[in-house]
């Protein structure tokens, strides 16, 4: 395996690894809130498209919009009548709620799906390739999870700094208090975000689950690649955050290539020497 | 036909443990008013635009606006009901620019369409001075130019009812001068305005009517030269604030 061949996948996995840890930015960028059920919901979307694939033999790509549609009303609602009413002074509660989300989630899936490994067929596409020069191929599947991860971050940036919605996500983001008495919403925007971030979530879950095999306790890893991607990249911008996962996905596969225990850790090493030495990640965006 | 009064605070307590901030105090104000509010520091004076505002549910009493009970309405549906507020110690969205401050408000606060938000953004920028630096990042302002902020914020939320709070400290005689035209230019669009104010010749310049608040209570109300110059009121505000301030 040459250097150029795992620079590349690693950046492709970092595709992914960015539609996972958008929705996490999304969450944090609106409410300053972590979802501890992130990566649940992540393997949710992945068997929700399972399902509903073996059920209507429908492809895994008209699949997706469609998990995404649905998880982004299960999200609005799930925000408006439970996470709602942990939001306050405390930073606790949240964390405690969606916590819980995430042991009733893997248990529900342990119970209906029993801890096999699952995954989704793409038929020949997901084995076929295309050769960028003598020895380098790359997947045209990677590479779609790539280009869609690039789609999503440019429309989260133009949704955040362009458009009406966006202006008063941050607004509410930088003081809710103030920003109810200029007349927002703050419980409805925040149930606009997070149907926002599980619609990402959904598609990010469908994309893993044709990518990797999945099972119920998968969730916690995916929490832990989305919030390091996150951190490596700062806080305020997508762009920051696609960067930070394609950093934490080459460091993944150089960590792999050295031995193939050492991929996930390469990438926890990365995201601790940036806690270290830049604390606010590489890409921050900030007022101040 | 405007409701009269437009605001009524009616019989208003609020207290935080042992302390009483505000003691059944009561006031109306009609369109077209200016109501100064002068008091030593800690008597009530922002608490009452808080209880007013929606940042804070009054223990007892009731706060109407056209004749409508708000006491239990969320401050977003109060904004959008027509009470406007800037703060006293200015905090504006600092991720935000000065244009998206205004604009967010008027938005969502003024219910606005795009195209009319961004004439009301235009408007009142120009109104607070602030049209030159529209696109600075509103945590990047001078404090004097945060304070016109708040005051541009408030407004562009389309009040019919505008509380202000201390808009006038820290600025220069001249300065605060052009704050008491725009004052009065709104006054005269029929917007009720409650204006709380240490900068006395700047409210009396302005105020139609004046209450007074001492811990908590109201001392006095009525024509504003009368109530300034009354004994109880030298002695309780003016001999307080001239002693605070020494002492700092």
């Amino acid at each position: 395996m040459n250097a150029m061949d795992t620079v590349v996948q690693g950046a492709l996995l970092g595709g992914l690894y960015a539609l996972f840890a958008m929705g996490l930015a999304v969450i944090y960028g609106v409410m300053r809130q972590v979802n501890i059920a992130h990566g649940d919901f992540i393997v949710l979307g992945a068997y929700s498209a399972f399902v509903v694939v073996a059920a209507t033999g429908l492809s895994p790509f008209v699949v997706a919009p469609l998990t995404a549609l649905v998880f982004a009303a299960f999200g609005y609602a799930l925000q408006r009548t439970i996470i709602n009413r942990t939001l306050g002074n405390a930073i606790l509660p949240p964390l405690v709620v969606t916590y819980g989300l995430s042991i009733i989630i893997q248990n529900v899936l342990l119970q209906v799906f029993s801890a096999d490994a699952r995954s989704i067929q793409i038929g020949a596409l997901g084995t076929a390739s295309v050769a960028l020069g003598a020895h380098l191929a790359v997947g045209w599947f990677p590479l779609i999870v790539f280009g869609t991860a690039l789609a999503v971050a440019a429309l989260l940036e133009f949704v955040f700094n362009r458009t009406s919605l966006g202006m008063a996500f941050r607004a509410v983001a930088d003081d809710p208090e103030i920003a109810q008495v200029m007349g927002l919403r703050d419980g409805q925007l925040f149930a606009y975000a997070t149907a926002i971030s599980l619609a990402v979530v959904a598609l990010a879950g469908v994309f893993m689950g044709i990518k990797f095999t999945f099972a119920p306790a998968d969730g916690p890893n995916f929490l832990i690649y989305s919030f390091e991607a996150v951190v490596i990249g700062g806080l305020g911008s997508f762009w920051g955050t696609f960067a930070g996962a394609i950093i934490l996905g080459v460091a993944q596969a150089i960590g792999f290539a050295l031995n193939p225990g050492w991929g996930i850790l390469a990438g926890h090493l990365v995201f601790l020497a940036v806690l270290v030495y830049r604390p606010t990640g590489l890409f921050a965006r900030s007022a101040q | 036909m405007v409701p009269s009064p437009l605001v009524e605070v009616r019989n208003v307590s609020k207290r935080y443990g042992s302390l009483t901030v505000t003691a059944n105090v009561s006031l109306t104000v009609d369109a077209g008013e200016v109501l100064g509010i002068l008091g030593p520091n800690g008597a009530g004076k922002t608490t009452l635009f808080n209880i007013m505002s929606g940042d804070v549910a009054p223990d007892a009493g009731a706060v109407f606006l056209a004749g409508a009970d708000i006491t239990k309405l969320p401050p977003h549906e109060r904004c959008r009901r027509g009470i406007g507020r800037s703060y006293q110690i200015a905090k504006p969205f600092g991720g935000l620019s000065v244009y998206e401050n205004v604009l967010v408000a008027a938005l969502f606060g003024g219910r606005r369409s795009g195209r009319e938000a961004n004439a009301v953004c235009a408007e009142v920028l120009e109104l607070t001075g602030l049209m030159r630096k529209a696109n600075r990042l509103a945590g990047t302002l001078t404090l004097l130019d945060r304070k016109r902020l708040e005051f541009a914020r408030a407004l562009g939320t389309g009040p019919t009812v505008l509380l202000l709070d201390e808009i006038a400290g820290g600025l220069t005689d001249h300065e605060a001068q052009d704050v008491v035209a725009t004052v009065s230019a709104i006054r005269e669009r029929g917007i009720a305005v409650i204006w709380i104010e240490h900068v006395v010749h700047a409210l009396l310049a302005v105020a139609t009517r004046v209450i007074v608040l001492d811990a908590g209570a109201k001392i006095a109300e009525g024509e504003p030269h009368a109530v300034i110059n009354s004994p109880q009121v030298q002695r309780v505000y003016m001999g307080v604030d001239v002693e605070v301030e020494v002492g700092a």
